[in-house]
């Protein structure tokens, strides 16, 4: 009832705030004034049932602890792990899955499997920047620099020096890990909002010099006739080689997810985690901060700088325009869409942002209001992201801290041999 | 006593932060071994000191120098991770644990400062760093039990109970394989019986692994039970040093704590 009331007056607060624009009309031609009363009440109907939905779904999430409890949301939950673990189920479910992934190409148009390699390019993307924003906690708004650098290093290279793919691919990774410490090292003493606006500003001047060094980036006209991955000197048809590039990105996205998450689970990626939790603490016990940090500067745009090589070959033509701050916000998006510090949650991510906005065409001129909306309601009441972070669980013999400290090479390591971390990745 | 270098070799250490004198001059040694109590009244800059030791505050003035297996070194100038490498492991007086990991890593990142394995074999796995990582994963939990809070493992930092997250800390402080370990203000907070665990916790750590111990603490029950020494400051200034005894003799140490008399 109380909530009733409530929408009832936040209705009539907006119907008098909209009453200017959307009920009163000035004809300056005929010098008429017409009064549109219908669409009062339209506004009115509007907003009443919004803030009742709203209402409805706040009560529930703040009533969200003792439901999560409740046996049929807990028992689903359990289901899903179930199965996952289950290996009668997971094994086929797997299996099949990659089936589809292969025979994606096959099965569908040559403007789907463009549209995948293009959200496939940000799965890379993302999972890059979860390593600079999801681990170590370093938000970086100039992420988008780095896939420049990638793509402009793969169109300069082949236009001057006319190296292929294949060739230019490692010395992009290089580039960019380089241009990651490069960035990383002015900013290693700021965090949080101060960094996010550094990062945003060296996001924009990688932008302004493609745009305006002529001479050697071709400015705003950009730079055409890129060519696609070759594989030993086989030609292939426009149709070949776009499954082609869809079979590399899938290979490139294979290896991203592998080496991202073993790091996730290694020393680095503790250290990662521990600098984003506290950096005092991380710091006090024995991490070097300014090492740590600048790994994760340039392990993130190692990726990006793949992902910009392989965009430059799949667009076969780049120009700056394509690397505007619109771009880091979306990567960002789908890192903390998906879930910070998750995998699964980054991919995911990637393709929900990137591949509704290309199946709701029909809604074009809605879509930054829509994808605003949603990410509103995200952050509301699902702050964790789609997939929250699990961490890893371990198998353990206990052993004894030796006295000194210069090694622990002695007798643990013969009792630990044997023994193997288990792990159950989320 | 001669030629035992002392553990920690604190010489007239001063901080200013500006105008303000939050440390004076301040001298302290721990010999191996020693557990001793840093006591004073709110604001006599017993943390300051703490941080000025372990490297998070550059020093005004002074030295600090510490002695860890057979070696002295100058601590001024270092940052604090090459403090803790060098042997010296701190707790907060504000828990900073990493309260998003799980007990186990955090226990975990304590040993980062004692291994090596990097990126490449993060990526590729060689059986040299997957040895390491199981020795890193028995040695924490080892630690963990040694603590009491083996039955946690997998729970995350930030869902423990107040007294479990100061034992967790003193852990994860104990698995960078300190030779001295300060503490700061371990049992605020505790109730009677969770502070007589930790100090059978803390007479256990030094019995077992050799350790000094420094620590601030306000409950005088255990300074004075624990405690070989006990060093008194107020505003930034040492005004005693000596036994539990001698320390609550001293009519300047009950000055501090208790005030002056009216009309003195």
């Amino acid at each position: 009832m109380r909530d009733l009331k409530h929408s009832a007056i936040t209705a009539a607060w907006f119907m008098f705030l909209t009453l200017p624009i959307m009920v009163i009309h000035v004809n300056t031609i005929e010098k008429t004034i017409a009064w549109r009363w219908e669409n009062m009440a339209y506004v009115g109907a509007g907003a009443f049932v919004l803030s009742y939905v709203w209402r409805f779904l706040m009560r529930r999430r703040d009533g969200g602890g003792f439901r999560s409890l409740s046996p049929g949301a807990a028992g689903r939950g359990r289901l899903l792990r179930a199965a996952i673990e289950d290996r009668r189920i997971s094994y086929p479910a797997a299996a099949a899955f990659a089936a589809l992934v292969i025979a994606f190409p096959f099965l569908f148009s040559l403007y789907q499997v463009n549209i995948m390699i293009s959200a496939l390019i940000y799965v890379m993307l993302g999972l890059g920047l979860n390593i600079v924003v999801g681990l170590a906690g370093l938000l970086d708004l100039g992420f988008v620099a780095f896939y420049a650098i990638g793509a402009y290093a793969y169109a300069l290279l082949n236009l001057h020096f006319g190296l292929g793919f294949w060739v230019v691919l490692p010395m992009a990774a290089c580039l960019g890990a380089f241009a990651g410490i490069l960035l990383g090292f002015p900013v290693l003493r700021l965090r949080g909002d101060y960094l996010a606006i550094v990062t945003l500003g060296f996001g924009e001047i990688i932008r302004l010099v493609l745009e305006n060094w002529g001479t050697f980036t071709q400015g705003p006209s950009g730079i055409s006739n890129i060519p696609r991955p070759g594989f030993f000197g086989m030609e292939f048809g426009l149709r070949g080689s776009i499954v082609f590039m869809y079979y590399v990105v899938i290979a490139l996205v294979l290896l991203t997810i592998v080496v991202v998450s073993r790091l996730k689970y290694s020393r680095v990626g503790r250290a990662w985690m521990a600098l984003r939790e506290d950096e005092i603490a991380c710091q006090a016990m024995g991490i070097d901060k300014t090492k740590t940090k600048l790994m994760a500067f340039s392990l993130g745009a190692t990726w990006a700088a793949m992902a910009g090589v392989v965009f430059a070959a799949k667009t076969s033509f780049i120009n700056p325009a394509s690397f505007t701050f619109l771009e880091s916000a979306m990567i960002l998006s789908i890192v903390v869409l998906g879930g910070m510090g998750s995998t699964v949650g980054v991919i995911l991510g990637a393709f929900i942002l990137i591949l509704l906005p290309e199946y709701l065409r029909a809604f074009a001129e809605y879509r930054m209001i829509v994808f605003g909306a949603v990410m509103v309601l995200f952050m509301v009441f699902r702050p964790q992201g789609l997939i929250r972070d699990r961490r890893l669980r371990r198998k353990f013999r206990p052993t004894e801290l030796r006295g000194d400290a210069d090694g622990d090479s002695g007798g643990a390591t013969d009792k630990a041999a044997g023994m193997k971390a288990a792990g159950a990745h989320g | 006593m001669a030629d035992i270098d002392p553990v920690l070799d604190v010489r007239d250490l001063t901080k200013y932060f500006g105008g303000l004198r939050a440390v004076e001059s301040v001298s302290l040694e721990i010999m191996p071994g020693e557990i001793v109590a840093l006591i004073g009244p709110n604001g006599a800059g017993k943390t300051t000191l703490f941080n000025c030791i372990t490297g998070l505050y550059m020093l005004t003035a002074g030295e600090v120098a510490l002695t860890a297996r057979g070696q002295r070194k100058r601590l001024n100038g270092l940052k604090p991770n090459q403090v803790t490498e060098l042997g010296m492991a701190r707790t907060f007086q504000n828990i900073r644990l990493f309260p998003n990991m799980t007990v186990l890593e955090n226990v975990m990142i304590g040993r980062h400062c004692r291994t090596r394995s990097s990126v490449f074999g993060a990526i590729f796995r060689p059986p040299a760093t997957r040895r390491e990582e199981q020795e890193v994963v028995d040695l924490s939990y080892g630690l963990l039990q040694e603590v009491g809070l083996a039955g946690l493992v997998d729970e995350t930092a930030n869902n423990l109970p107040y007294g479990a997250q100061r034992r967790l800390e003193i852990a994860r402080a104990m698995a960078t394989d300190p030779v001295l370990l300060l503490l700061d203000e371990p049992a605020a907070g505790m109730n009677p019986a969770e502070t007589s665990e930790l100090q059978a916790l803390i007479r256990r750590l030094r019995e077992k692994h050799g350790l000094s111990i420094l620590l601030i603490e306000h409950d005088m029950k255990l300074v004075m039970s624990l405690s070989d020494r006990v060093c008194v400051m107020e505003h930034g200034s040492r005004i005693a040093l000596g036994t539990p005894e001698e320390v609550s003799q001293d009519p300047r140490v009950i000055k501090a704590y208790l005030g002056e008399e009216a009309d003195a």
